[in-house]
């Protein structure tokens, strides 16, 4: 049986850069709706074409931000995908928003167009914290989005940043904890990362923004996998945690290195065709992507045929950061090489006598020890 | 060339402190009456450059001969020789002064004597020179011509009442240096019919001529076709070539007692010319050879190893060509387990072994890793044989070992008094022993006996810096004695890491150990695993110090899009892995093995 698709569609644009940010979003002050709607459907048409039918597990609106789309192209996005491809019956169709008043008027249209999930960038519940990340929704803008979001769609999630310089374990419970009545059943909870490029990379080069140290970060993540577990959320990889059924599904399709199609500017994607595997990248610029696939039908940029033994660092490095790990029988089937050969054997047994990794007859996993040492470990384990 | 009698032949060496204006000099007695126009001169030099590059390899300084006809309405052909400019080549220094029958002392009338200075003249002074001091830069305002005289005569005890006050930079008395040289300086003397003894001054690969080789006819003549043979060794060549330089190379017929020139006789290699040897005719062989040959013996060695793995072939290639052109510079294979395969690398002394690191690096592109150099111990084993030390991860057991010898050096050290405390405190430390100490105006001269291991540590380092950077140092080789010697082992989470071995005083192994592993705690990245460093005698652990495990290391985000740049992320991981070294679970980067290599108390 062939695994189902993912499909992720980009909307490049945000109404303002968050100065943290490094995805691939432009600020316009007039965006051409009809244009970007025309050549996303062509992409989506053109790719369908290539690869054929499909059985479809999940498709996934992000950004950028998605909830500045009208809700016409998402339907139509929705309707095309579900006709080129074969959806499976409990198809996950995400759309991340973001909480300013604006698009939370939309929200009801989002789900008449079949959106089933909402994924909110609530990323604080602290009116100061909002402010120096740069966000344009306020605390009560979250609040209420989340509220309504809740009552539309039948899943919901949200994000929210920590880590955040001067943030103490006390208060990052707390806010954690009223984050957690709000009773979502997913939430992503990323520690702030400092991007190249970025105005936050410039402003800590400064010395501006001082980072938790190593100790604090530690004691941040351990507090919040404890707090979410009081809610009955539970840590499924590094940075997500989910009530048990409600884990993403689309994001563990990445995690489990499943072949998944990328529309949109700067969209990735990653698909096995005629027994060989491609990586392929569209261009990041939206309008030169648009004109290519005003012209060509698609908007790719790179191509980048992925051998065995790439693919099987790839595998290891999404696979290890789930708890449930790394099928060693699948492994072998998706990337030709068995689990073992694409493993330092000495290294191996050493982070499992350390705790950093265990292995049973069929999986292999990281421990929280060793996720949080992640790209560590597979420095030393990876071949 | 017309033939010159050999009572006007005058053969000299210039002795002067690394900036006195030995090359200043140089340049102007060259294009003096006789050898090239100024014109001619640049094209050659010029010429000689383009070469260097071509080929790839240094062309070694030489000798020049230039014909002046003096003041007494004769020509006399001078022969300037020149020598190396440091003590690593003492011996070298040494052949190059035995071909010569005086020195000119060029001395900075701005500065004065310095150590490097003092150790040439007293060479100067057992090659029995005639030497006539040259007081330079007399035209600098800061010239103290008198100061600097009496600072000759007090030193060095040279009459200086005659010394010849030029400036090299503006041409200034160069022609009284010239006279200097022909009145004062002795000729040559040799037989001419005595069968033919020659000195081997000097060789070097040219990619054309093969090797050439610098000689100084002492008796009979050197002629081409001649089969000659190296007393030393004992093999014979034919002479293709006869020549001297005048700086370009000449051919001429043939090379006169008194006189300097080069031949080459298609030998492939300067191993097979030991400088010091005597050459003479096969047929017609001399009696003896001349005194003072010496094989050349590398006093400090270590082992050098590329820093990936890949390069090792190169560095074989590499080694092998600069050896071509210098002998004194020795190899072996050689296998660590912490740095895989490399050499060890035998020098004359601590500044070969740097030229040699330079060379390597500078014109082979070969990134290496150096270990910590080493002296030649001798170890007196119970049975009674004696063996040679290059390798401190050599050392057997010590049960088995009835004593060691260390050997030592004479050094002298000129500074400011303002710094000598620092400077004898520092020789203290280091083991030394006073042996002298004079004063010259405000400037204090020490000379010590010095373990060379003490000075093998960044002694040069340490001077500089307690003195900043006012001391001069020169050293020659002494003499082995007995000591107290232990081999520090260092530990990596129990595994010996042999390249980071080392030999020491007992009164030293301590304080070296603790602050060894200190470096290394500091310079070793946290890591997946905690990392015990330890350093030992035999089975006795003297110091110790942990790194623990990183607490943390993880991208927080990471769903989707581009798995490629993370994949690549790891790759560049592990590319920057081939700069570390794997022992058991432990990486220990190469800038830690570099920078704990040269350690300082
Ligand atoms: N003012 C002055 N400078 C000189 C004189 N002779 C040499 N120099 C300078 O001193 C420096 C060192 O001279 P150099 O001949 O290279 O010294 P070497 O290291 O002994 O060969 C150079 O900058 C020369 O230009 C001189 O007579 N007067
Ligand atoms: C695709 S992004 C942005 C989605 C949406 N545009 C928004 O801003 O809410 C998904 C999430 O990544 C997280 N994120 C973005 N930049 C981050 C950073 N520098 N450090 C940590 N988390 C970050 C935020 O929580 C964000 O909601
Ligand atoms: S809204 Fe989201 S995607 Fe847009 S700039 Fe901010 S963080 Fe980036």
């Amino acid at each position: 049986m062939t695994e189902p698709l993912a499909l992720y569609i980009h909307w490049p644009f945000c109404l303002s850069k968050c100065p943290y940010c490094d995805f691939n979003s432009h600020v316009r002050e007039r965006i051409d709706h009809a244009r970007f709607a025309a050549a996303l459907r062509t992409e989506l048409a053109f790719e369908a074409a290539r690869i054929g039918p499909r059985p479809l597990g999940s498709i996934f609106f992000g950004g950028g931000t998605p909830s500045l789309m009208e809700p016409q192209l998402v339907a139509d996005l929705i309707a095309d995908a579900t006709r080129l491809f074969a959806p499976v019956a409990d198809i996950e169709i995400t759309l991340e928003a973001n909480p300013t008043s604006v698009e939370i008027g939309k929200l009801t249209a989002f789900r008449a167009a079949g959106v089933n999930r909402l994924s909110l960038g609530v990323q604080s519940l602290d009116a100061a914290a909002l402010q120096s990340l740069g966000r344009q929704h306020d605390v009560a803008e979250a609040r209420r989005a989340l509220e309504l979001a809740r009552a539309i769609f039948p899943r919901l999630s949200f994000d929210l940043i920590y880590a955040r310089p001067d943030q103490t374990l006390s208060a990052w419970r707390a806010e954690l904890t009223q984050a957690l009545a709000l009773a979502a059943d997913h939430l992503s909870l990323y520690q702030l990362t400092i991007e190249p490029g970025t105005p936050f990379e410039a402003r800590h080069r400064r010395g501006e923004i001082l980072l938790p140290a190593d100790d604090l970060a530690v004691r941040l993540y351990e507090a919040t996998a404890e707090e979410a577990a009081k809610f009955g959320l539970q840590r499924y990889e590094i940075s997500n945690y989910a009530k048990p059924g409600a884990e993403s599904r689309h994001n563990l399709a990445y995690w489990r290195y499943a072949d998944y199609l990328g529309i949109g500017a700067g969209a990735h994607q990653r698909l096995v065709l005629d027994a060989a595997r491609f990586a392929e990248s569209r261009h990041r610029a939206p309008e030169p992507w648009a004109a290519l696939v005003e012209q060509h039908g698609h908007g790719t940029a790179h191509r980048e045929k992925i051998e065995p033994a790439d693919a099987a660092r790839e595998m290891l490095l999404m696979g290890l950061r789930l708890n449930e790990g790394i099928d060693a029988a699948r492994f072998a089937q998706r990337t030709g090489v068995p689990l073992d050969d694409a493993l330092d054997q000495t290294m191996l047994r050493a982070a499992i006598e350390e705790g950093y990794l265990e292995r049973d007859a069929t999986h292999l996993r990281a421990t929280a020890q060793g996720q949080i040492r992640l790209d560590a470990l597979l420095g030393a384990v990876v071949k | 060339m017309t033939s010159i009698p050999i009572e006007r032949i005058r053969n000299f060496a210039i002795i002067a402190h690394i900036d006195h204006g030995k090359s200043t000099l140089a340049d102007r007695l060259i294009p003096s009456p006789g050898a090239l126009t100024a014109r001619e001169m640049t094209s050659q030099v010029l010429d000689n450059m383009e070469l260097e590059k071509e080929r790839g390899i240094t062309i070694k300084a030489q000798t020049v001969r230039l014909l002046y006809p003096a003041k007494d309405g004769l020509t006399y052909q001078l022969n300037l020789m020149d020598t190396p400019g440091h003590v690593d080549f003492a011996y070298e220094v040494s052949r190059s002064l035995a071909a010569c029958e005086g020195s000119l002392l060029v001395v900075d009338a701005s500065q004065g004597v310095e150590a490097q200075t003092l150790a040439n003249v007293y060479q100067a002074i057992d090659a029995n020179h005639e030497i006539v001091p040259v007081l330079n830069k007399i035209d600098l305002p800061a010239a103290e011509p008198e100061r600097v005289k009496q600072q000759i005569e007090d030193v060095i005890g040279l009459d200086a009442s005659d010394a010849v006050m030029i400036s090299a930079k503006t041409g200034l008395n160069i022609e009284g240096v010239l006279e200097a040289l022909v009145t004062r300086l002795p000729p040559p003397k040799g037989e001419l019919n005595a069968p033919l003894k020659a000195l081997l001054v000097d060789s070097w690969y040219d990619a054309y001529l093969g090797v050439v080789i610098l000689v100084r006819i002492k008796d009979g003549k050197l002629k081409k076709g001649m089969k000659i043979r190296m007393m030393s060794l004992g093999s014979t060549h034919f002479v293709d070539q006869v020549g001297v330089f005048s700086p370009k190379m000449t051919v001429v017929d043939e090379l006169l007692p008194g006189e300097i020139g080069y031949i080459t006789a298609a030998i492939k290699t300067v191993a097979d010319c030991n400088v010091g040897d005597t050459i003479t005719e096969d047929r017609n062989p001399a009696a003896e050879a001349l005194p003072g040959f010496k094989p050349s013996i590398p006093v400090v060695w270590c082992g050098l190893y590329p820093v990936d793995a890949d390069d090792f072939e190169k560095l074989r290639e590499s080694l092998g060509k600069l050896r071509l052109n210098d002998a004194s510079f020795h190899y072996e294979a050689e296998t660590s387990a912490a740095l895989g395969f490399g050499y060890r690398c035998g020098f004359l002394g601590l500044l070969h072994l740097e030229i040699i690191q330079e060379r390597l690096s500078r014109e082979f592109d070969l990134d290496l890793i150096a270990t910590a150099p080493s002296v030649v111990y001798r170890i007196h084993r119970n049975n009674g044989d004696v063996e040679e030390l290059h390798n401190p991860s050599d050392m057997p057991d010590p049960s088995q070992i009835d004593h060691m010898e260390e050997p030592w050096i004479k050094a002298t050290i000129m500074v400011p008094d303002d710094y000598l405390g620092a400077v004898l405190t520092l020789c203290n430390d280091r083991r030394g022993r006073q042996m002298d100490l004079t004063y010259v105006g405000n400037r204090a001269m020490a000379v010590y006996a010095l373990p060379l291991n003490e000075v093998v540590f960044d002694f040069y380092d340490r001077l500089k810096s307690v003195s900043r950077g006012y001391a001069s140092f020169d050293y020659v080789m002494d003499r082995y004695e007995e000591s107290d010697l232990v081999r520090i082992s260092i530990l990596v989470n129990g595994d010996p890491v042999d390249a980071l071995s080392f030999v020491a005083h007992k009164s030293a192994a301590e304080a070296r150990g603790r602050s060894i592993c200190m470096k290394l705690k500091d310079l070793i990245p946290k890591q997946l695993f905690k990392i015990a460093i330890q350093a030992a005698i035999g089975g006795r652990v003297i110091a110790r110090e942990t790194i623990g495990a990183l607490s943390k290391d993880v991208t927080a985000k990471c769903y989707g899009g581009d798995i490629s740049r993370k994949r690549k992320l790891l790759d560049k991981q592990k590319e920057g892995k081939k700069r570390m070294r794997q022992f058991g679970k432990v990486e220990i980067p190469q800038s830690a093995f570099l920078a704990a290599l040269k350690m300082d108390n």
